[in-house]
């Protein structure tokens, strides 16, 4: 390095400003940080409950994970954005096309955050909403069975971070684009004339208020700019969305330094009453898209993709008054509105303060048209007119902040590595406490609603170095609980997390747990091959398929002896789980399969794809322990060679032909 | 069945000390005690019948052997045959001769129940080494199987 520029040396000074800070966070042992009742309040005591579910975003592993608080107990791995082979999410025949997009059928995503469903601002336990950051989508999981029920991809977007925050009646989710892209029929462009050619679009996606299901309703255009988070108002701020945005610098290359030129980016605020009113008066145009809906029936036990080819889009320039920009210190990341909805807290993560934005001054500065100018023709509030104020020396690099149910706000400080409790109100700090390390987000129970738990913040954290026995290079994702009931907060337990835990959303358990559903009932179960007792258990050759229409119970399936199938063909599993009792699964597997188990509810039947490689004979068997005679629920397929005569033949404990089943039982199966 | 319910969830909890469960749980001043929720799980099985709540006439109730007979191959066939041959449990040939029609009604509606106190039912799992599925009848469905049961038996 033969010289510094200006940048580079403040750049180091503000990494060694931070790097003492740290050290003068840190205290001198982890334990000095632990008070002496920390064990007793995260204490559950065995076949004793949680007090919260708390539902966490599994990062790059693109699951969602919910654990128990404040225990930190593991309850659940919900497969979303990536195939889990422990569940057959994604290699069962009936759950493939949830991962199915216009780009084919996508194994992995990356899933950054949470949105509990909300009713009147609270939240009402009904669904999880989480977005995958990659191949941008929205998923729907129904915390009646905790399963991934419905995705749907978001067109014209591209690394869908802005995503998938809640208004307070659940009548939208949004989704903004994190990168700016070509938009339209010709995105084969230098992308050196990003200026020119770049735009960015955030979504709305319309919740339906009974089943839940989601539907693209419009996406407005935007400047090229970058989305990164968004919080919808609440209270008075109903019918408002706040999103945070970088790069106001539009750059196209090294964003780290050329997106960090300007003073301030911006958030904007988009009033989408008036966006309904617009789309009402059909300024709306029609584009040519193409997109996938995903949806799990969970009658049928099966999924089914539909490509979507049209959405509406709302352009600012024909749309007065929907959408403003607000000034904001350093690249933006949080944009958090308090419990009244009054404030709008930013968080620029290379600001030295925190700018609280006032609801009332906003709409005072928009009727006062207090402008600072225009940002590719959108109206620019003047910051000294929408701010409340700013939060004085509160750490470094502050990211996202949520509320308790006392006033107090937290922020995550992710340069300073800890969470920074003020008063929204006089803006003055009351108490800092350092995570290890580097948190991310925090979330306090119902913190992003109107009326928060409190009790606890979890801080999400991005390093975790020494926190645990080490696992070589890569060690377990963090998170810590911490109690906020008193004045001090006080660090109660570290608890591990899978992917990267992005961000988490707490809600007590009784919301959720007196919906829970404990079966499928088998009377409601219209999967079409599915066998609804032993007498519709049959194998049928279909040209070139074999299907098994195979029934599992403690602990036998039914056929488990099966011949006939010939090499060069495809077979079938249908297996249908005849239990009615909670928490009995069976499992399925054979021999060889390139392809995972089938794991299956009481009640509910999935399919397993099998393509033999070889003649012989294959064994099958129940991958989930279910009883004392587990290890003998198993079976044998034999596959013989493309020119055999070996008819088809099955049972268990008596093995016969079809034509032979129908004979005796005097019916057609 | 407010007695039976705290037993059943030990049970499945796999505590064997119904005291653990029967002792008072602190409230704290949340408004939601979820700790008292653990005594509070819906119950999957029905009630526990008495004696009295199973009526039992002639002749049989022909629509419900019907339905029975429909229930019986969705949900037992696969375990019980009808004749007096044991697959996973017992065949069900003069199953209504040998026990009594509450014993059979709580058999299948309340089963966690009947292993945990009935010598018999005991004995059977002692034989069967397979816990019987609660297989989620609800009392009436429960009434039409022992129909079904009873006509198998020669009942007219």
């Amino acid at each position: 390095m033969k010289f510094f520029s200006h940048k580079t040396l403040l750049a180091t000074l503000v990494l060694a400003g931070a790097s003492l800070q740290m050290l003068g966070c840190k205290p001198k042992g982890s334990q000095a940080a632990i008070s002496g009742d920390a064990a007793l309040k995260t204490y559950v005591a065995p076949g004793k409950y949680d007090e919260f579910y708390d539902f966490v975003s599994g990062g790059f592993s693109g699951q969602m994970s919910v654990y128990g608080l404040p225990s930190g107990r593991l309850l659940r791995v919900i497969p979303v954005f990536s195939v889990d082979p422990e569940k057959g999410y994604g290699y069962s025949e009936e759950s493939k096309a949830m991962l199915s997009t216009s780009n084919g059928f996508i194994p992995w995503d990356d899933l950054h955050h949470i949105a509990l469903s909300e009713t009147n601002g609270l939240h009402d336990g009904r669904w999880v909403f989480a977005n995958a950051n990659n191949t941008p989508r929205i998923a729907r999981v129904d915390l009646k069975t905790f399963r991934t029920v419905e995705i749907i991809e978001i067109p014209n977007s591209a690394g869908n971070h802005s995503s998938p925050f809640i208004t307070e009646n659940s009548e939208y989710v949004v989704a903004g684009t994190r990168f700016s892209i070509p938009l339209g029929d010709n995105t084969d462009v230098p992308i050196s004339s990003y200026k020119q050619n770049f735009k960015g679009t955030v979504s709305f996606i319309n919740i339906d208020k009974n089943s839940g299901e989601m539907n693209l309703a419009f996406q407005i255009l935007t400047p090229g700019v970058n989305f990164d988070l968004a919080r919808a108002g609440k209270g008075k701020s109903h019918g408002w969305v706040f999103f945070s945005c970088y790069n106001s610098e539009k750059a196209n290359t090294l964003l780290e330094v050329n997106a960090s030129q300007k003073d301030k980016d911006f958030i904007m605020a988009v009033n989408w009453k008036k966006a309904e009113e617009y789309l009402k008066a059909g300024k709306g145009v029609k584009k040519t898209v193409k997109y996938t809906h995903n949806q799990y029936d969970e009658k049928k036990h099966s999924a089914t993709s539909t490509t979507m080819n049209e959405v509406l889009v709302l352009d600012p320039k024909d749309c007065p008054d929907m959408v403003y920009f607000m000034p904001c210190p350093k690249s933006p990341h949080g944009c958090d509105t308090d419990p009244t909805g009054e404030y709008i807290v930013g968080s620029g993560k290379l600001a030295a303060t925190i700018p609280v934005f006032s609801f009332t001054k906003i709409q005072k500065a928009i009727a006062d048209k207090n402008f600072d100018g225009t940002y590719d023709d959108i109206p620019v509030l003047k910051y000294d007119a929408v701010l409340h104020g700013e939060v004085q020396k509160p750490g470094l690099g502050p990211l996202h902040t949520e509320f308790d149910d006392q006033g107090n706000a937290y922020t995550s400080f992710f340069v300073s590595s800890e969470i920074v409790k003020w008063n929204i109100k006089d803006l003055k700090v009351l108490d800092r406490v350092p995570t290890y390390y580097s948190i991310g987000h925090l979330s306090v129970p119902g913190g992003p609603t109107r009326k928060p738990w409190g009790k606890y913040v979890i801080a999400y954290n991005k390093i975790t170095k020494d926190r645990y026995l080490p696992t070589g290079p890569e060690l377990s994702q963090s998170a810590q609980l911490y109690d906020i009931s008193g004045d001090k907060m006080k660090l109660l337990l570290d608890f591990p997390t899978i992917g990267e835990p992005h961000y988490g959303e707490a809600i007590p358990a009784e919301l959720v747990m007196k919906n829970s559903q404990k079966i499928y009932k088998i009377e409601e179960n219209a999967h079409p091959a599915a066998a609804k007792g032993d007498n519709y258990t049959r194998v049928e050759r279909k040209g070139n398929e074999v299907h098994v229409y195979m029934t599992a119970i403690r602990s036998h399936f039914t056929p488990d002896n099966i011949e006939g199938v010939k090499l060069g063909e495809t077979v079938y599993f249908h297996v249908t789980n005849l239990e009615q009792d909670w928490d009995i699964p069976h499992g399925f597997a054979i021999k060889g399969a390139n392809n995972a188990e089938l794991l299956i509810m009481p009640g509910e039947t999935q399919t397993l794809k099998w393509v033999p490689e070889k003649a012989g004979v294959f064994p099958f068997y129940c991958t989930d322990f279910c009883s004392a005679l587990h290890q003998e629920m198993q079976g044998y397929i034999r596959v013989s060679a493309p020119g055999s005569n070996v008819p088809i033949i099955y049972g268990t404990g008596t093995i016969k032909a079809a034509a032979d089943y129908k004979a005796t039982d005097g019916k057609t199966k | 069945m407010q007695i039976i319910r705290p037993l059943t969830i030990c049970l499945l909890s796999g505590t064997l000390l119904a005291v653990a469960c029967s002792e008072g749980v602190k409230k704290d001043e949340k408004p939601v005690d979820v700790q008292e929720m653990t005594k509070n799980q819906p119950e999957t099985h029905g009630a526990e019948l008495k004696e009295s709540d199973v009526v039992v006439s002639n002749p049989l109730n022909t629509e419900w052997v019907s339905a029975g007979k429909g229930i019986y191959e969705m949900k037992c066939q696969s375990c019980h045959r009808l004749t007096g041959e044991k697959l996973v449990g017992p065949g069900w040939k003069d199953v209504t001769k040998r026990r009594k029609p509450v014993w059979i009604m709580n058999m299948i509606t309340n089963v966690d129940m009947m292993l945990e106190k009935d010598p018999d039912a005991q004995k059977l799992l002692e034989q069967c080494m397979v816990r019987m599925p609660n297989q989620n009848l609800a009392k009436e469905d429960a009434r039409k199987v022992l129909e079904f049961m009873r006509n198998n038996d020669g009942e007219k």
